[in-house]
């Protein structure tokens, strides 16, 4: 019987994994992802690529927001400049994807460092309002510059293996392990960040600014970093985007967008990774779910198929709604919870 | 000149419908902290409700609005009590992101209830041409901001010379400060959100008078962020101040500069660059930052 968890080296105090049921758990979650390829059929294989790419895109934003407490409405904007910087290299130059993937991170890295910039004097509601201003004008650019994004139309994106080489036409088997790579290397980066004087320094940053000055923080440099920092997993999550679905509009990039991944990392939790993605897994799963009940529905009920979109939206703004009402901290929160009242189980207080 | 006329015109109607749609929002803000991103959908919903009102049941107009703004007053109450209270303390990303969530719920109420498209509304502002110098510009325009500026100033005095805006400024100066007071704050919270609720739905009578019922009216919200920052988030004139602004740059940068496409990324360019040198808007109050 355990009545907490204690460390009694440095080692352990360091160790990402603490417990065997940890470990034993991150088992599993490695079986699953290996065997779930080749057992799931396209469509949930299709889902499990959306997710994986919202997960690298919601780490990103939870490192700006969650862990530096600079809140973000611009994430939208930002995977736009990912996703056409990744398109627009592979179908005008012919650059293949290894190497367009992160060049449109770096991009994105740059972009977002760039809007950033303002954080230094901006704090909480008026930082909220300045991305918001760099989702408006990044989505306006490109829908405005026609020449090099070619404006409101869609940009098609081709994939290639090597330079100019044949077309690739990844099957959603393939682009699973692509996908996979990225986010487990995301997640076990940012895991790690936050054991490194750069992530120490960031949430210093959020939970007292003036206090993490005080303390040789340079709090302009570590602000601009940790848009940059952000910014690069969003445009990786863009850049995916574009060479998964091979076609790209700004529609995929709107202000919903950034709602949608503040929701995701709120959802989940803020300043956790396993938050993040936690988050995206329940908020790519909801709207697929409501479809498919309300599919099933539509067969009783006629009116049902044309109020889908209707309830899945209402659905999205309830759910937000009572999460914050009834668990500010999220999933994250809530499991572990959960596991808090097995391992303490039968005297869990 | 008679085009630069005919924008200032056109700007300051723009103006008016986001004067009025800031005023709520700085409203909130001033005696809750607490930063409305359902502003646009509560334009949306007053918009709606009148169209039902007086368009689909046919009552006369006088009669319509009354319920109109009967029905905003419940929302607003409905909204602090169930949404807002239990969020008192909260970080300010639980609480933007609420307001966020009651946005998108909002708006697909109203789109699974109205549809989503556009009606027509049974206008009831005359609308006659009338010619100032060269320029042409029907009524309904200048009631927009005679109405808009009307209800600034009915504000501005309600703050200022009655007991409840007097115990508004109470509670957003100091909460703790205005309960001992014996000021009851719930109630001031409620009282605010229903006098933002208000004038959202007025704001989307005007929207409906001159244009039509659509769901497009909840984009003015997101328009509104420029104008309260422009102004400073807790200053009622500000709010004036920025919605003159923001209208006019609007309507100057889409009838001057290239096709007009500029209009929509002006306002946000220039909110940029005000932020940048004043941190808190033009009129806003600077906090005093401690450890």
């Amino acid at each position: 019987m355990q009545s907490g968890i204690f460390h009694s080296t440095y080692e352990k105090d360091m160790a990402l994994r603490h417990t065997p049921a940890q470990k034993i758990r991150l088992a599993l979650v490695i079986v699953v992802i290996f065997t779930l390829p080749f057992l799931a059929d396209n469509y949930y294989l299709t889902l499990a690529n959306q997710i994986l790419i919202t997960i690298i895109g919601a780490i990103g934003l939870n490192i700006l927001t969650g862990f530096t407490g600079q809140i973000s409405l611009g994430q939208g904007g930002f995977m736009a400049v990912g996703a056409y910087t990744a398109g627009l290299m592979a179908t005008r130059l012919g650059m293949p994807l290894w190497l367009s993937i992160p060049i449109a991170s770096l991009v994105t890295a740059v972009v977002g460092g760039v809007f950033g910039i303002p954080s230094l004097r901006l704090k909480g509601l008026y930082l909220a309002i300045a991305t918001l201003a760099a989702q408006e004008i990044i989505v306006w650019l490109v829908t405005h510059w026609d020449a090099v994004t070619g404006g409101v139309d869609a940009l098609n994106v081709r994939n290639y293996l090597w330079f100019q080489g044949a077309r690739m036409r990844f099957t959603e088997f393939q682009f699973y392990w692509i996908a996979l790579a990225l986010c487990v290397g995301t997640v076990f980066a940012t895991v790690n960040l936050f054991r490194t004087r750069v992530g120490r320094a960031f949430v210093a940053i959020r939970d007292q600014d003036i206090a993490a000055e005080v303390m040789g923080i340079d709090l302009f440099r570590y602000k601009v970093l940790a848009f940059a920092t952000s910014s690069f997993f969003v445009g990786m999550s863009g850049a995916l985007i574009a060479h998964w679905r091979q076609i790209v509009t700004w529609e995929r990039f709107t202000v919903d967008i950034s709602i949608l991944y503040l929701a995701m990392i709120i959802i989940g939790g803020l300043g956790s990774v396993s938050g993040a993605i936690y988050g995206a897994i329940f908020m790519t799963l909801l709207p697929a779910f409501l479809n498919s009940v309300g599919r099933s529905l539509g067969g009783v009920f006629p009116l049902m198929d044309n109020l889908i979109p209707f309830i899945q939206k209402a659905v999205f703004g309830l759910v937000i709604i009572l999460f914050l009402v009834f668990e500010p901290e999220g999933i994250a929160k809530m499991w572990r919870n959960v596991k808090d009242y097995f391992r303490l189980w039968p005297f869990s207080y | 000149m008679d085009k630069f006329l005919q924008l200032t015109l056109a700007g300051l109607t723009n103006g008016a419908v986001y004067a009025l749609a800031a005023l709520g929002f700085v409203l909130i803000y001033k005696s809750s902290d607490v930063i409305n991103f359902a502003q646009g959908e509560f334009l949306l919903v007053g918009a709606y409700v009148a169209y039902f009102m007086i368009g689909q049941l046919g009552l006369v107009w006088p009669l319509g609005v009354f319920l109109t703004l009967v029905v905003a007053v419940a929302l607003g109450v409905v909204v602090e009590r169930l949404v807002l209270r239990p969020l008192i303390g909260e970080p300010i990303i639980s609480v933007i992101m609420v307001t966020i969530g009651l946005a998108s719920l909002l708006k697909a109420l109203v789109s699974g209830i109205w549809g989503t498209n556009p009606k027509v509304f049974p206008a009831f502002i005359p609308k006659h041409e009338i010619h100032i110098i060269n320029a042409v510009v029907t009524t309904d325009k200048l009631w927009a901001i005679v109405l808009s500026v009307g209800f600034l100033l009915l504000f501005s005095l309600f703050f200022r010379y009655s007991s409840q805006g007097i115990a508004m400024r109470a509670v957003a100066d100091d909460q703790q400060a205005a309960l001992s007071m014996g000021i009851s704050v719930k109630r001031i919270f409620a009282l605010s959100w229903s006098i933002a609720a208000i004038t959202a739905a007025v704001a989307g009578l005007i929207v409906a008078n001159t244009l039509e019922v659509s769901s497009n009216i909840s984009g003015i919200g997101l328009r509104v962020f420029p104008v309260v920052i422009l102004g400073g988030l807790d200053s009622i004139p500000g709010a004036l101040v920025g919605a003159a602004v923001i209208g006019l740059l609007e309507a100057y940068s889409g009838g001057y500069v290239g096709d007009g496409s500029l209009s929509q990324v002006i306002p946000f360019i220039v909110l940029v660059l005000i932020l940048m040198v004043r941190p808190y808007g033009l009129f806003g109050q600077e906090i005093i930052e401690r450890v």
